[in-house]
């Protein structure tokens, strides 16, 4: 059996340990790659599929007709609408509950409404100490539109052209 | 003659304290440094939100510990399960009784003090053996076979190591050792010697290459597997007292403890106990950075590495230090 010369040197003085330690040595010296979470995010797409919202016009009338195009639509059938005729004869959810356990957020519910009622914003923490406060209704809903208006609609209006 | 004798005891006692407080606190920091220094190498940030730089997560994850459950396996023989984490735990405190920080600041300052500290590390596998054993199941069973192997092996050749260091010094006094590289550290001289010894080092306590025990992949956690809360942390405590310790004897041994590296003014103005802390913190920057560039040994590896190379190897330098110290009239008086 031949062995290097040069082999046994190596393994002697430990050339490739040595080396090791000094990248590891440099590596200390470098720029983190950590974004340290809850004090500084990651940016988001315009597209992010986060928590439900249900979007109101401006004037506050609340844009679902009640399709039940995102109920139809849905995988995981975690939507469930009733709807009757308001008073004032419009078309309207009388209950809208989102079961965001069963959600698998697709976004097949936002890309189905005809008229953009019912969109996943940029939320993503909305994690929750029971199971029951993870079963949305719509008054959970339209109250995320409210919250998050702002950024629904400009992630919206950047994604237009794509759509 | 009572009071006198009380005196004496509560003297001693509060020596004792002294030194055992500012070690389990070095422990927490020492913690803290293994995992910044382990995410600074894979570029990630470590423990930095609790207190400032995350200093105070070890406290965090201590406090965590103290409120978890203990559970005690139905078929583990309770008593000696209990026992192993305290064991291992205080063998590991109780060898800084002879670490001197100065050259009057040592809590027994006593003749055998090397022989002491390879005695109670020796019996540092006693604590994993019983572990590995009362908790009547396969893993911790298996880890603790292999990691008493380990320390076994490992402890010959850094037995041969110290005899190495004491041909140079010719004392078993660790103030002795150091006052006899007052003129150049061991580090130098013994150059080859002081790399086995570190690496035996990481080997002794069971740090990565040589984690074995703790394996996580075939042994789930090693002699650890059964342990929980309270009794954990105490094995956790005492694997880092046991590395600190090991840091402290590898400077005292190796890089001249408590002395200054030049004896001239800037350097000599820095407290002696300073330099011993600085040192020993060096060594384990250099354990921790270890810890993150090698991937595990396999245990007929290790095995090798111990017995057919580290032995022969350390036993030669033995005699090439002792011929060379004899045939140019260097040995000590």
């Amino acid at each position: 059996m031949k062995i290097k010369f040069s082999r046994i040197l190596k393994i002697i003085f430990l050339s490739e340990f040595v080396k090791s330690l000094y990248l590891a040595f440099i590596y200390i010296f470098k720029r983190r790659a950590t974004v340290n979470y809850p004090f500084e995010k990651g940016p988001i797409s315009p597209r992010f599929r986060g928590e439900h919202a249900l979007r109101r016009y401006p004037d506050g009338e609340e844009r679902c007709i009640a399709c039940k195009l995102c109920e139809a639509v849905c995988p995981a059938q975690a939507i469930t609408i009733e709807a009757e005729p308001r008073e004032d004869g419009s078309r309207r959810t009388t209950r809208y509950d989102i079961d965001m356990l069963k959600c698998i957020y697709c976004g097949l519910c936002q890309e189905s409404c005809p008229v953009d009622a019912i969109v996943q914003g940029p939320n993503f923490e909305f994690a929750t100490e029971t199971r029951e406060e993870l079963y949305y209704n719509k008054e959970k809903l339209l109250e995320n539109g409210d919250k998050w208006e702002k950024e629904l609609a400009h992630n919206i209006k950047v994604d237009k052209s794509f759509r | 003659m009572f009071l006198e004798y009380l005196n004496i005891v509560l003297y001693d006692l509060l020596k004792i304290a002294a030194l055992v407080v500012p070690v389990l606190i070095a422990v927490a920091m020492i913690v803290w440094v293994d995992r910044r220094v382990w995410g600074a190498v894979q570029l990630r940030k470590g423990p930095n939100v609790v207190g400032p730089f995350g200093l105070f997560q070890t406290l965090a994850d201590a406090l965590k510990y103290i409120f978890k459950e203990v559970i005690i396996p139905i078929h583990a023989n309770k008593v000696i399960f209990i026992i192993a984490p305290i064991v291992t735990m205080s063998l590991a405190l109780i060898a800084w009784a002879v670490i001197p920080f100065s050259e009057t600041l040592v809590l027994a300052n006593i003749n055998v003090g090397i022989l002491y500290i390879f005695a109670v590390s020796s019996l540092g596998v006693y604590g994993i053996i019983m572990a590995g054993w009362a908790s009547n199941s396969k893993y911790p069973f298996l880890g603790a076979l292999r990691s008493a192997a380990q320390m076994v092996s490992y402890e010959v050749s850094i037995g041969l190591i110290i005899i190495n260091v004491l041909l140079c010094a010719g004392s078993l006094n660790l103030v002795d050792i150091v006052l006899a590289q007052k003129n150049i550290w061991y580090a130098i001289p013994l150059f080859p010697m002081f790399v086995i010894f570190f690496i035996s080092a990481l080997a002794e306590t069971n740090r990565p290459p040589f984690d074995l025990p703790e394996a996580e992949a075939e042994l789930v956690a090693g002699y650890q597997t059964e342990y929980s809360g309270m009794m954990y942390a105490l094995f956790w405590l005492g694997e880092y007292a046991n590395i600190l310790l090991l840091c402290a004897l590898g400077s005292v041994l190796f890089l001249g403890g408590w002395l200054s590296p030049i004896d001239a003014y800037p350097f000599n103005a820095i407290p002696s106990p300073l330099w011993l802390i600085f040192k020993i913190l060096l060594l384990f920057i250099l354990f921790a950075l270890v810890k993150a560039i090698v991937p595990r040994y396999r245990y007929d590896q290790l095995m090798r590495l111990g017995w057919k190379v580290f032995l022969p190897f350390s036993l030669f330098w033995v005699v090439l230090t002792a011929s060379f110290l004899y045939f140019f009239n260097l040995l000590p008086k």
